[in-house]
């Protein structure tokens, strides 16, 4: 197990490099950061000073090694549009899509296990066609058209809520969160429908389809035929055997909808690094951009490494055999 | 004697299809006696399997016991609710099934699948089940159970798991085991020690056996009584003795002399001209009377029932008058 997290860590350690590496050439070679940060009338020996104090006269190989050890550090350089460090940046608007992914997968997963099961158990009955067609509507409909559609129904409409914005926010030192308030509660549930909507889709299917295909092994018929009980059979036995893989989509998952925030914060202006992002990529402002894409990568690796050893938990069959016997 | 403990009375299973209604059991009448071992012998698709799911009230939808009756000492348990035939397996009637490899949920150490199971039919608190458990597995033949009791199926051996899965069936004594090809799945030297460990378990305990299989070895060992079966219906029944060394009904005959014997010296072995029809194209009359070398014209017009000839009871037209027009 411990050299299982290890394997994995040094595994993860490498994915980090290479998107460091990727953030690094952005800075690099996406234009001339000295051209950027000087104005017209800066002369030519002026700009050849500010490049040699900035290192960029250095061999790349240590540019990049200093670019690691600052991100290492938490220093991800200066905003050029804002011109705040790029970490304060960050830490500002992190809470935000955080919160809104970590609604989203809740409600998709809350929602989507138990209608999944369902369906599976219940093949032929209305309800179950019912949520099939709801889940054709919600993986084929983009995720814009329905949080435009929402805003229009429940925002314009009906007036019953907020069209864009967090609320009103707590601020609780390193982290303001908006699930203290009611309005931001009522700022959270659109967005975080909108952006849990197609993964509720994905797991309701695939746990249906799961729990189809784990309703027909012969464990499953032999658990009826020794006389357990409905639940213990759907649930105890056959749920179980299904989770593995559902594990696995949706831890992916998670790390998509954190990155893939970004239309759902569009559309509901929702301040979190998606809209950061977004404005960064209109300002051309590299620091920004290259940060998230090694925060985002981050996410990833710590929600796979997370997944990993989910696996060895639920399925004994993955952990190192003590003893089988033969013959 | 006293009254047989199972009863099955002209049972007809049925699969209604697009193209019409499935006759996959057809009029099977039997019984077993307490303490009987009662062979029940056939190719694939000759409706073994299906009569000892059909007993215990399993039949995959949409398949349906369409006519018959099934009594357990006396009480009729086809046709009772779900909740009620559920109490019924495991308790009283414990199932073996082929494929020990796949009987056993692979999340679950085969000590919490039995102590489940003790749990679900017997009164008996947490403790008092794992030790009983512990008893089982050692009745079973598995060495060092109090070690083993804890590990996953993975762990075993495909003989070990076997044990495994009959101890699980004997888990609350169960007055009836019905086995379905037990030793099929497994290496030839593994199937002689679970036949025997199987004959003992219920010699001991009292337990009547229907033993599925489509090995007549397996039968002349083990089986009191053997019942022949042949596209859903049963073609012979009687004591094994009786009916190995001298079948009555051709396609017995068939199947005897289709078996290789050691020191009798053949040049090839007899076989079976054609094969079984297909459950949509069973003939009028005999539905072995295409293939068989002493049809009578009768064979092709009437079907014949079970006649008691001897100790053996045989649908054939060959040991009774023959009617004289059709029905």
């Amino acid at each position: 197990m411990i050299a299982l997290v290890i394997r994995r860590l040094l595994q993860s350690i490498v994915v980090m490099l290479a998107v460091a590496l990727i953030g690094f050439t952005l800075f690099r070679y996406v234009g001339d950061p000295v051209a950027q940060m000087v104005g017209q009338e800066t002369s030519l020996q002026e700009r050849a000073e500010l490049r040699e104090r900035l290192g960029l006269n250095d061999a790349v190989a240590v540019q990049f090694g200093r670019y690691v050890g600052d991100i290492a550090r938490g220093r991800f350089g200066i905003s050029y549009a804002i011109d705040r460090p790029v970490a304060d940046l960050i830490a500002e608007r992190l809470p935000a899509t955080l919160e809104l992914s970590f609604v989203a997968a809740l409600f998709a997963l809350i929602a989507g296990i138990p209608m999944g099961v369902y369906t599976a158990l219940h093949p032929t009955r209305l309800l179950t066609r019912v949520f099939l067609t709801i889940s054709l509507i919600g993986i084929s409909l983009p995720t814009f058209f329905i949080g435009i559609l929402l805003i229009l129904v429940f925002g314009v409409w009906l007036g019953l809520l907020p069209t864009f914005g967090r609320g009103a926010v707590v601020d609780l030192g390193l982290w303001t969160t908006g699930l203290l308030t009611a309005s931001g509660w009522k700022s959270i549930l659109m967005p975080a429908f909108t952006l849990g909507m197609f993964q509720l889709t994905l797991i309701m299917r695939l746990v249906r389809s799961e729990m189809l295909e784990v309703l027909r092994t012969d464990y499953i018929k032999f658990a009826r035929a020794r006389g357990l009980t409905d639940r213990a059979v759907n649930f105890g036995h056959a749920l179980k055997n299904t989770l593995v893989p559902v594990i696995t989509i949706t831890g992916l998952q998670l790390g998509s909808i954190i990155a893939f925030a970004i239309i759902t914060e569009t559309v509901f202006q929702w301040p979190g690094m998606g809209l950061l992002f977004l404005q960064a990529i209109q300002f051309a402002d590299i620091p920004v951009m290259a940060s998230y894409l090694v925060l985002i990568a981050l996410f990833f690796v710590v929600i796979n490494l997370a997944v990993d050893i989910l696996y060895h938990v639920v399925d004994p069959r993955l952990r190192i055999d003590r003893g089988v016997e033969a013959g | 004697m006293s009254a047989p403990l199972l009863e099955v009375e002209d049972l007809r299973v049925e699969f209604p299809t697009r193209r019409g209604t499935l006759v996959a059991v057809d009029g099977v009448s039997f019984s077993i006696a307490r303490g009987e071992v009662l062979g029940m012998v056939g190719e694939s698709g000759a409706g073994k399997s299906l009569t000892g799911n059909a007993v215990i009230g399993l039949l995959e939808p949409p398949g349906r016991i369409a006519a018959g009756t099934v009594r357990l000492a006396g009480e009729r348990i086809d046709g009772l609710p779900h909740e009620a035939i559920r109490r019924i397996r495991g308790r009283r009637i414990g199932a073996i099934f082929q494929d020990p490899l796949t009987s056993l949920n692979p999340l679950y150490t085969v000590g919490e699948q039995i102590v489940e199971t003790v749990l679900t039919h017997l009164d008996v608190g947490a403790r008092a089940a794992r030790r009983r458990a512990l008893e089982l597995l050692g009745e079973v033949g598995i060495p060092a159970a109090a070690e083993r009791i804890d590990h996953y199926p993975h762990q075993f051996s495909g003989g070990m798991r076997q044990r495994v899965v009959i101890a699980l069936a004997l888990c609350a004594e169960p007055e009836l085991i019905i086995a379905d090809e037990p030793t099929t799945a497994l290496d030839v030297s593994i199937q002689a020690q679970i036949i025997r460990l199987l004959r003992r378990l219920s010699a001991e305990r009292g337990a009547s056996v229907l033993l599925i299989t489509h090995d007549m070895g397996v039968i002349a060992e083990t089986a009191d009584r053997v019942a022949v079966m042949y596209a859903g219906r049963i073609a012979e029944i009687g004591p094994v003795r009786d009916v190995l060394k001298a079948p009555l009904h051709p396609y017995t005959r068939g199947l005897m002399d289709a078996i290789p014997a050691v020191g009798r010296d053949v040049d090839s072995l007899a076989q079976i001209d054609g094969a079984m029809p297909r459950l949509h194209e069973i003939p009028a009359g005999c539905a072995f009377h295409p293939r068989c070398p002493s049809a009578v014209a009768a064979c092709g017009r009437d079907r014949p029932d079970l006649a008691p000839s001897g100790a053996t009871e045989v649908a054939c037209w060959l040991y009774r008058p023959e009617p004289a027009h059709g029905r």
